[in-house]
C-alpha cells in the first residue's frame, strides 16, 4: 500500500473508521478517508464493494453504524446543518424535479442551500454558465437530454461554492465533447476544493486524479497516490491494479477461460 | 427554509394535472350541491317565514355545502399528498434535501405547508359561494369563519395523516389508498369506539379517543361552536401524525 504524502493543512472531508452494517452484513468495515483543499481523489470499487453506501454515509443521508464524518471541521452528525453548508454532493442519480425547468430548480436549490438572497441570482447565472445551461434553462427538466439533466445535476452540487464536492459517476451519459467539457470543470473546481470522484471509468479517474482510494467488499484496499500514466511497460496501469486487487482468483480464472474461449 | 420547500411544493402541485382536476372537480360537485340548496331555500321561504325562529341562510345552504367540501377532502387530500414523500424517494430526489443544510423537521413541515396551502385554496373557493350572494341576504359571518376553521383543522389532520402514508412507502397510489384508509377508519372506529367506551363507563378514555375522530372535532365547529376540546384534539391529531413523519424520515436515514 503506498503512502499519501503528508499533508500540513486539516482535512477538509474527514473520514475515520465509518462502518454499515445491514442486517449481519457489513457494506462498509472501518473506513478511514481524508480529503484536503485543492486535490481531487479518486473512489474505485466494483460494484456491490460498498461505494454508493460510503458516498451516502458522507453525503448525510445514511447514517453509519459506528465512526464519524466531519465536514470543514463540523460533524455531520452533532452539526448536520453547518456541515452541509460546505457540501455539494451529486448522487448516481442526478436528484431532479422532471415538473420543474432548470432555471427554477436551480433557484430552488440555490434558497435551499441558504445562498444568501442578494447572492441568489448571481450564483443562480453563475453555474448555468459554467455547466453550459444557458440554452436549455427555460425547458422542462422532464425534456431535457441525458446529458444536460447531468450537467444540471452537477450544477445543483456546486451553486453554492461548497469546500467539498461529492461526484458519484460525473460522466455517464455524456458525449466526448462533453465529457471533455465536465473534465475540464471538475479540474477548475479542485483547484481550490476537495473533490471525491467515484466512477467506474478508469480514463476519467487517470486524467483527473493524483490519489485514489479503492474498495473491496466494504474495506479499502488501496490508498495513495496513482501510479504514473505513461509508465510504459504495463498500457493501463491503473487497470492492472485495479483488477488485481478486486479480482478473486476464481474471477481471474472465469475471465480466462472466456477471453481463451473467444480465441 | 420551510417556505422555500412549501412553495416549491406548491409549483409542483399546479405544474401536474392532478391539482387542477381535483380543483375543478371539487368546484363543479360543490357549487352544483350548492346551487341545489339554494334553489330548495327559495322554495321553502314562505313556509320558513312562519316559523317564529327560522334557520338562516347560512345554515341551511352553506353549511351543508360545507359538510360535502369535508367529504370531498377524505379523497382529495390523500391524492394531493400522496406525491409529496414517495415520489421523492422513488426518483431519488430525497438526496438533495437531505444533503443540503436542511433539517428532516423542516422537509416535513415544508410539505405539510405547501399542502395546507392549497387546501386553504380550495377552502377559499366553498367560502367564497356564500360569499357570492352576500348582496341578497343577510349572512352569518360569525358561523361562516367557524365552518371555515372547521374544514381548515379537519384538513390539516387528514394532511399529515396523508403525508406520514406518503412517507411509508415508494408508490404514489399506494401511499394515497394508505391515506385515505387510515382516515376512514378513523372516522368509522374513532366514533364508535368513543361512544362504545363512554357507555362501559371510561369516559376518560373515551375523551383520550376522541383525538383520533376527526369527524367528531369537526362537527362542533361546523355548527358555530367553539368547542376548545374539540380543537385541541385536532390540533393533537395532525402534530402526532407530523411527528410520525418526521420520525419515519429519521429512521430511513438511520436504516438506509
Amino acid at each position: 500500500m503506498t503512502e499519501s504524502i503528508p499533508h500540513t493543512t486539516t482535512p477538509t472531508l474527514h473520514a475515520q473508521g465509518v462502518s454499515r452494517r445491514y442486517g449481519q452484513h457489513w457494506a462498509v468495515h472501518s473506513l478511514d478517508l481524508a480529503l484536503y483543499p485543492g486535490e481531487i481523489v479518486g473512489l474505485l470499487g466494483p460494484n456491490g464493494a460498498g461505494k454508493s453506501s460510503i458516498l451516502q454515509m458522507l453525503s448525510g443521508n445514511l447514517a453509519p453504524t459506528t465512526g464519524s464524518v466531519h465536514i470543514h471541521g463540523y460533524s455531520l452528525i452533532d452539526q448536520a446543518q453547518l456541515a452541509k453548508t460546505h457540501l455539494g454532493y451529486l448522487p448516481q442519480t442526478p436528484p431532479l424535479y422532471p415538473e420543474l425547468s432548470a432555471l427554477d430548480y436551480l433557484r430552488f436549490v440555490a434558497k435551499l442551500h441558504r445562498i444568501p438572497r442578494t447572492h441568489q441570482a448571481a450564483a443562480v447565472s453563475s453555474v448555468i454558465e459554467r455547466c453550459g445551461l444557458a440554452n436549455v434553462q427555460k425547458r422542462l427538466i422532464a425534456h431535457l437530454s441525458k446529458g444536460y439533466q447531468q450537467r444540471l445535476g452537477i450544477a445543483q452540487a456546486i451553486i453554492h461554492d461548497p469546500q467539498v464536492i461529492i461526484l458519484d459517476e460525473p460522466t455517464v451519459g455524456l458525449d466526448p465533447n462533453q465529457i471533455v467539457e465536465i473534465r475540464a470543470l471538475i479540474m477548475t473546481l479542485g483547484k481550490d476544493r476537495s473533490v471525491l470522484l467515484s466512477s467506474h471509468i478508469l480514463p476519467d479517474i487517470e486524467a483527473l486524479c493524483q490519489r485514489a482510494y479503492i474498495m473491496h467488499l466494504g474495506r479499502l484496499v488501496f490508498s495513495g497516490q496513482l501510479p504514473e500514466k505513461n509508465s510504459s511497460s504495463t498500457a493501463n496501469s491503473l487497470g492492472q491494479l485495479f483488477a488485481d486487487l478486486t479480482q478473486t482468483s476464481e474471477d481471474k480464472a472465469t475471465l480466462q477461460t472466456t477471453t481463451e474461449a473467444h480465441q | 427554509m420551510i417556505l422555500t420547500i412549501a412553495r416549491k411544493e406548491l409549483r409542483t402541485l399546479f405544474n401536474s394535472p392532478l391539482a387542477w382536476f381535483i380543483l375543478s372537480a371539487v368546484t363543479l360537485c360543490l357549487g352544483f350541491s350548492f346551487l341545489q340548496r339554494l334553489d330548495d331555500y327559495l322554495q321553502m321561504q314562505a313556509k320558513l317565514l312562519q316559523l317564529a325562529n327560522p334557520p338562516g341562510v347560512t345554515e341551511l345552504v352553506a353549511a351543508p355545502t360545507v359538510a360535502l367540501a369535508a367529504a370531498v377532502f377524505l379523497f382529495a387530500v390523500p391524492l394531493l399528498a400522496m406525491r409529496m414523500l414517495a415520489e421523492e424517494r422513488r426518483q431519488q430526489t430525497l438526496t438533495l434535501l437531505l444533503s443540503a443544510p436542511v433539517s428532516i423537521t423542516e422537509i416535513v413541515l415544508g410539505k405539510f405547508c405547501g399542502l395546507m396551502m392549497m387546501l386553504l385554496f380550495i377552502v377559499a373557493i366553498v367560502i367564497s359561494m356564500p360569499i357570492m350572494i352576500m348582496g341578497t341576504t343577510p349572512l352569518d359571518w360569525g358561523l361562516l369563519a367557524s365552518m371555515a376553521t372547521a374544514l381548515i383543522l379537519l384538513g390539516a389532520g387528514f394532511a399529515a395523516i396523508s403525508l406520514y402514508a406518503s412517507s411509508l412507502t415508494r408508490q404514489p397510489i399506494v401511499a394515497a389508498l394508505l391515506g385515505f384508509g387510515m382516515i376512514l377508519i378513523m372516522l368509522l372506529a374513532g366514533e364508535t369506539l368513543g361512544d362504545n367506551l363512554d357507555q362501559y363507563g371510561w369516559p376518560y378514555l373515551a375523551a383520550l379517543v376522541q383525538v383520533f375522530s376527526p369527524l367528531l372535532n369537526f362537527e362542533p365547529l361546523g355548527k358555530g361552536l367553539i368547542d376548545s376540546y374539540a380543537i385541541s384534539c385536532g390540533l393533537l391529531l395532525m402534530t402526532l401524525f407530523l411527528i410520525l413523519t418526521i420520525r419515519e424520515l429519521d429512521r430511513q436515514r438511520l436504516r438506509g
